[in-house]
């Protein structure tokens, strides 16, 4: 079962993926000329979203992002991994769950915010709207020797990344030496975590092929609304709690129905990260951060 | 549905007369039981498919609204399913047990919900 880390596992992760946990511990400021940082991941705010599964529907995200402006380091630059809005069929709907989406994130003290598309913010029409608000849907770009990758595989919504895409990770792919630190951004796990539930990217296996080769590459994604850690390959792939309502552990039910809000603990299971790059070992450490914590 | 049915194991039993008549009966295979499956949002009807261990299973899918897709991942099997077409996926359970198939064409704000099972005896 793919849906928890037992101690063996972890130990893989730690010896291959080049990735170390941590559970609430500080960070301290960065020395001066060293290239190591840290960014956030925030995904599956679901904006829009309405029910039982989280009576502070219209107050979460904002929570979230009071947090992160609270933290005593500001990170370099944060990440949505996918599902900044929950679908709607009425696109002017959309249009105003995405202005509204806008608005609040646009509270956050770091500027620098890059955004990925979710199946409930582009399936509905290919991505055209999503792109008008956020460009586009798969890009890359370089931050302090790192390369980060951010792939599309919600737009079709067959949850394909398509030959066209495809074809763009090999080409950028190419002009990368094989030991560079690479990190791709996504939404839907790219390998088959749990297909029973759609919990997978029809193609994903084309993209994990490309990147291979690569000795330094790590995958941060979303989706699942919740953790979960797992190897292919060396390529660690690192799914992110939501910011709406958790879902089960693969497998762990006979339906995937969010989890049921827990009013003794509000919030519960729900959060965002830290990731902080440790460039001279290929690590990256991971903080779980939750809701009201900054 | 019935109609076309119908036709079928028409043609199977002309196929069978045939066989037998030129004396090859014995090896003949029955005709693979049908189930159709409809999909619309946000429901497969029926939503539990009971099938038996080491029989062939013809899965008729059609949509009654969006384009949808089916995936029973535990048989590797997949189609597209669509409005106005008929997909057929033929399942042989090697084992029993109940196994999850699901919707995997995002189809909406009730996508999630649109599961179904197959009870294998």
């Amino acid at each position: 079962m793919a849906n928890s880390i037992d101690r063996r596992e972890f130990l893989k992760l730690m010896g291959l993926g080049g990735v170390v946990f941590a559970s609430g511990l500080g960070r301290g400021a960065y020395a001066a000329g060293s290239d190591d940082f840290y960014f956030v991941q925030l995904s599956d705010s679901h904006w829009g979203f309405e029910g039982p599964p989280n009576p502070d529907a219209k107050g979460t995200l904002k929570k979230a992002v009071a947090a992160v402006n609270a933290l005593s380091v500001q990170p370099d630059f944060i990440v949505f991994t996918g599902d900044l809005t929950h679908v709607t069929d009425d696109a002017k709907q959309r249009e105003q769950r995405m202005t509204e989406f806008r608005d609040i994130v646009s509270a956050l003290k770091v500027k620098e915010v890059r955004f990925m598309p979710g199946e409930h913010d582009a399936a509905p029409d290919w991505g055209t709207t999503y792109k008008q608000f956020f460009g586009d849907t798969h890009y890359t770009f370089d931050h302090k020797g790192v390369h980060f990758i951010a792939i599309d595989n919600v737009s079709d919504p067959a949850a394909q990344i398509g030959d066209e895409q495809l074809k763009w990770l090999a080409a950028d792919l190419a002009k990368q030496p094989k030991d560079a630190n690479i990190v791709v951004l996504t939404h839907r796990p790219l390998f088959d975590l749990y297909p029973q539930w759609d919990w997978a990217t029809r193609d994903g296996a084309k993209a994990i092929d490309l990147l291979m080769p690569y000795q330094n590459v790590t995958v941060f994604y979303g989706h699942i609304h919740q953790e979960n850690h797992h190897m292919t390959g060396h390529i660690g792939h690192h799914s992110a709690k939501g910011l709406m309502f958790p879902l089960p552990a693969p497998g762990s039910q006979p339906k995937r129905l969010p989890v049921p809000w827990d009013a003794a603990h509000p919030y519960q299971g729900l959060g965002y990260r830290e990731i902080e790059a440790e460039l001279p070992k290929h690590e990256y450490k991971i903080t779980e951060l939750p809701v009201g914590q900054g | 549905m019935a109609i076309e049915l119908n036709r079928r194991r028409f043609v199977a039993g002309l196929a069978v007369l045939g066989a037998g008549a030129l004396g090859l009966r014995a090896t003949a295979q029955p005709a693979p039981q049908v189930i159709r499956i409809v999909a619309k949002r946000f429901v497969f009807t029926p939503s539990e498919v009971h099938l038996k261990k080491g029989v062939a299973t013809v899965l008729e899918l059609t949509s009654a609204d969006v384009p949808m897709g089916f995936s029973a991942p535990d048989f590797k099997v997949r189609a597209d399913v669509l409005p106005g077409t008929i997909s057929r996926v033929t399942v042989t359970p090697e084992k029993a047990g109940t196994f999850g198939f699901v919707c995997d064409v995002f189809c909406g704000s009730g996508h999630e919900d649109m599961q179904g099972t197959i009870v294998v005896t």
